[in-house]
């Protein structure tokens, strides 16, 4: 086969994998969507599920994904900010350094129902949070740590050399050169990389069953002390996610409508990820624009 | 008027077990520029980053020997490296402005170092930008983006940042060596200007730019220095045979 014949078949093949994988992403998401988008109307967006008639909603589901994805990132991004920033400009290369390299990628790879389990017994039992956002948060940091350690690191570590040098040269201190040189440049690929590793809260199921719990209180929205109860700001209730909501619907929903909800449910998950990613991409490109001020 | 030099006693630098640079003992005056030629990979840009300590930033770096300044000895484990440095400035090959405004890029050193006044720093930033021929040409857009500059003003601006922080040592690793030859020959009328209140040493490849800028010059062959004197003489008159045959192009 002549090397032209060869270039020729090469890219023919690779077109045809390419425009494959898009079609069935396409695909995918036109059926869901499809599915889906008959049944989503505001009422449905904002009301409460019901558990035997029909015409439930999906609002206080669709508020606990939002706002556990608010306490997630509490807790991941100072701790992964910190990590990552040790990782790059502290830790000197050595077998420390690799066994928690090592360990954030791990970490990383667990699966989610191993993380869920173990969230049952430690987080929720031996230490006493019960069902609750707070645990779900907590599980949910033990996937998005790893991802916001490493998206820090690369981040930092793709910041020219010469950068640094020059404000160390400057006679600044470590410190200060890492935040006012180092994170600005760094800062748009950290926000992108945070954005699109928190989507994947919305997404996890496994890891919330036995955390975040299977249901929900009947939420006061009228209520906003965090303290009581009924307040959907409590960060210590039980709190059924969209996702975990689309499992339970699915595979034990009383409602007679109830493969209409989950198509539903659904579409929103689906439409809310998206949303998300193009959110992240659009917001990546205005602060690299703003940082640089490159017009 | 600053009287500080520089005196460099025995300096080695290793990268791992690789001696870069090797037992090099050199002076270096005030108010004179030394410029440090050499084919590549010689040890000059190391030694040249070792007088900073900018080498330590890099893991696996071991340096000995002494280097003084002010009867301070830099490779001394208790000096305050962070300090040092205010003293001693650095340009690099590539222009590398921070990705601020341009006035900024002034203003970020002073001000750490504790100048909070705005008319101050104003002050700093007009006069820096002056002594750097670059007022002109940015007085307009102090406060867009310096890397909207050309490569030529933003090396400029980069000497400018430097003496900003009042340094009384200069440090350039071939400063011209990606500009264009009208850019560098701003940046050679520069270094004639800046030598009469600093100490300058300058990495380059370029003879005919030692020639023109430099009043001593030192000669790195495979890590060791191998001779120094004043420019006329290493350029006309070189004692080692090596020295002879590198500046005329017999090798390098």
């Amino acid at each position: 086969m002549s090397a032209k014949t060869a270039n020729r078949v090469a890219t023919a093949v690779i077109v045809l994998v390419a425009a494959f994988i898009v079609l069935l992403l396409a695909g995918l998401l036109g059926y869901i969507i499809f599915r889906g988008l008959g049944h989503i109307s505001l009422d449905f967006l904002t009301s409460a599920p019901e558990t035997i008639k029909a015409g439930g909603g999906i609002g206080p589901q669709l508020f606990n994904s939002l706002f556990l994805l608010v306490l997630t990132l509490i807790i991941t991004i100072p701790l992964g900010l910190g990590a990552g920033i040790y990782m790059s400009q502290y830790a000197k290369p050595g077998r420390l350094t690799d066994s928690i390299r090592l360990v954030v990628e791990v970490l990383s790879s667990f699966p989610s129902i191993v993380v869920g389990l173990f969230g049952l017994l430690v987080i929720v039992n031996l230490f006493g949070f019960g069902f609750s956002l707070f645990s779900g948060a907590l599980a949910l940091t033990v996937f998005n740590l790893p991802l916001m350690v490493r998206i820090t690191e690369q981040a930092l570590a793709g910041v020219p050399r010469e950068q640094k040098e020059a404000s160390l040269a400057l006679g600044l201190s470590r410190w200060k050169t890492i935040t006012s040189v180092m994170m600005p440049i760094s800062m748009p690929a950290i926000v992108t990389g945070t954005i699109l590793a928190s989507g994947r809260v919305f997404g996890e199921a496994a890891a919330l069953l036995f955390t975040a719990g299977m249901s929900s209180p009947r939420l006061d929205f009228t209520d906003w002390n965090p303290l009581s109860p009924f307040s959907p700001l409590n960060p210590f209730r039980p709190a059924e996610t969209l996702a975990v909501h689309i499992w339970k619907v699915n595979s034990e929903g009383l409602a007679p409508d109830a493969a209409e909800i989950a198509a539903g449910a659904s579409a929103v998950l689906v439409i809310m990820v998206l949303l998300f990613n193009f959110t992240a991409r659009w917001f990546g490109r205005v602060l690299y624009r703003k940082f640089t001020a490159t017009k | 008027m600053q009287n500080t030099g520089l005196s460099v006693k025995n300096l080695s630098v290793f990268y791992g077990e690789k001696e870069a640079v090797k037992s090099v003992s050199l002076e270096f005056s005030p108010r004179q520029v030394t410029a440090l030629i050499g084919p590549s990979g010689c040890g000059k840009s190391t030694f040249l980053r070792s007088l900073n300590r900018m080498n330590d930033t890099i893991g696996g770096v071991k340096t000995t020997g002494e280097i003084w300044i002010d009867g301070h000895n830099i490779n001394d484990s208790g000096v305050d490296v962070v300090l040092l440095r205010q003293q001693i400035g650095m340009v690099w090959q590539r222009p590398n402005p921070f990705h601020k405004s341009i006035y900024e890029n002034i203003a970020f050193g002073p001000r750490y170092h504790g100048i909070r006044s705005k008319r101050e720093l104003d002050g700093i930033v007009e006069d820096c930008l002056r002594r750097a021929a670059l007022w002109e040409e940015t007085k307009d857009r102090l406060h867009k983006s310096a890397l909207a500059l050309s490569g030529g003003q933003q090396q400029r601006l980069c000497i400018a940042r430097s003496i900003a922080v009042k340094p009384k040592i200069i440090l350039m690793d071939e400063p011209a060596s990606a500009l264009d030859p009208v850019s560098t020959a701003k940046i050679e009328e520069l270094i004639s200007e800046l030598k009469k209140e600093y100490c300058i040493i300058i990495v380059t490849h370029n003879m005919h730019q030692a020639a023109r800028v430099s009043d001593r010059t030192a000669f790195f062959y495979m890590g060791k220095l191998i001779e120094t004197g004043e420019t006329d003489q290493i350029f006309t008159n070189p004692v080692e045979k090596s020295t002879d045959d590198y500046i005329s192009g017999r090798f390098g």
